[in-house]
């Protein structure tokens, strides 16, 4: 007995944030490995927001109108696009197990997850955002506030998506069944986003909304992470 | 050491075994056998706290594993049926980055030893999708070689798709960590050479656990 003493005594306690850099730097890691999915969803977002000047015309006032709900909208679909992926390749070779085990928080670490998704497929969409108003003839202070509000709106729709995405895992159908549940769940984001570029494009403040949405932000942090490791917790029973 | 009380199992409406009590002292194999279905992986499941038991309790070291909490994963080594393999990442990487997760970080010399060791020479940067299934086996249990710290191994069917060169590896590793005073628990379909380790038996069948007795 003295000698598994002598083990139980030694065990070093794992400091927890090597480990979230670690799940980090994995999932970015093997998004490098598998550029195709990535892409896919930032190729997706820009057609999509392409495609509506092209359909609507070449009407100025129209266009400039229908911009910030145009991308929002199609940064909605486009970060659903991603979400399946989120959980779906951990849960199919075993890693997710491996993952529960960790002894330190498992939100903590799905929130590591979460964070290398949104760099992955959430940040890009930021990036392109602006260049992509351009071809709505956006006003600067517009494509100011709508990249802003993408920023703090993106990490919200990761987090939300990451809860859906832990609920269907293993679920037949999981990705329809995933629209279903989370596209309700943006209804927030999308109006306080495209709400924040109409207010600035029409000359208003948007101080309102970037509050309301930094609001969500927070909320979102707060509970997502334990959300979806609950539910993973269930799917792996 | 491990030990668990009264323990039932229910998957589906399927009762895979109740009433389940066993204890496992230090530098024993607990070597849990059975047909398919009995419940061997659900069992063993359980004693990494992935699957909740319908009755009964768990104690680690005279404590319930439920007040362990934490405490109790720092201690515990599971290799799953999945062998948590990436395949789009090479093999050593998978080997860091799995030992990185459980808190022990391993220099690139000391995974290119234990991955030579485990027969993977020259094989350590290739995509682990390119290797087969025995060979990513071996990814997986080289894992075994730093944790030499934790005192409970959990490996469900650790021998699947290994040839006997792998298979002497794995006891080495297995029979070293008795003698360390530690737990080892195993299913195996495979006959196990097993001599001049303590081993204790169970059998699951039908419902219950017909028979348990040390070897």
């Amino acid at each position: 007995m003295s000698a598994a003493g002598q083990v139980l005594a030694d065990v070093p306690r794992a400091a927890l944030w090597p480990i979230f850099a670690s799940v980090v730097r994995r999932d970015l890691l093997l998004a490098m490995r598998r550029r195709s999915d990535v892409l896919t969803t930032f190729f997706f977002f820009i057609i999509v927001v392409s495609l509506f000047p092209l359909g609507v015309g070449p009407e100025p006032n129209t266009l400039r109108e229908i911009a910030p709900g145009v991308v929002w909208v199609a940064a909605l679909l486009a970060s659903m696009l991603a979400l399946s992926r989120l959980f779906a390749g951990d849960y199919a070779d075993g890693t997710l197990e491996q993952l529960l085990l960790v002894p330190q928080p498992l939100a903590l670490l799905v929130l590591g997850k979460i964070l290398a998704h949104w760099l992955v497929t959430g940040l890009p969409l930021v990036l392109i955002a602006p260049l992509l108003g351009l071809q709505f003839d956006l006003p600067g202070a517009a494509l100011g506030s709508m990249t802003a509000g993408l920023l703090l709106g993106t990490p919200v729709l990761s987090m939300v998506g990451a809860v859906g995405a832990a609920l269907t895992l293993g679920a037949r159908g999981a990705g329809g069944l995933l629209a279903l549940l989370v596209l309700p769940l943006y209804i927030p984001v999308l109006i306080f986003g495209a709400g924040a570029a109409s207010a600035a494009a029409a000359g208003l403040q948007a101080s309102g909304h970037f509050s309301l949405l930094g609001a969500l932000l927070l909320l979102a942090l707060v509970f997502a992470p334990w959300a979806s490791a609950a539910a993973l917790r269930i799917a792996l029973e | 050491m491990l030990q668990g009380v009264k323990l039932a199992c229910v998957r589906g409406d399927r009762q895979l075994f109740s009433e389940l009590s066993f204890e496992v002292r230090p530098g024993e194999l607990f070597w849990v056998t059975g047909p398919n279905g009995s419940g061997k992986t659900s069992l063993l499941r359980m004693l990494c706290t992935l699957l909740p038991p319908e009755a009964g309790e768990l104690r680690w070291r005279r404590t319930p594993v439920r007040e362990l909490g934490e405490a109790y994963l720092g201690e515990l080594t599971y290799l799953g049926h999945a062998p948590a393999v990436k395949d789009d990442l090479s093999a050593i990487e998978n080997l860091r980055f799995a030992l990185e997760q459980q808190g022990v970080s391993v220099s690139e010399e000391e995974a290119m030893r234990a991955l030579d060791a485990f027969g993977l020479g020259g094989r350590e940067a290739l995509p682990t999708r390119s290797l087969s299934q025995g060979q990513r086996r071996r990814v997986a249990l080289a894992r075994l070689v730093f944790c030499t710290q934790r005192g409970l191994w959990v490996l469900d069917e650790p021998l699947t798709a290994l040839d006997t060169q792998a298979v002497e590896l794995v006891r080495e590793q297995i029979a070293a960590h008795l003698a360390r005073g530690g737990v080892v628990v195993l299913t195996s379909h495979q006959e196990v050479d097993l001599r001049g380790l303590r081993v204790h038996k169970l059998l699951l069948g039908e419902g219950v656990a017909l028979g348990e007795g040390a070897q």
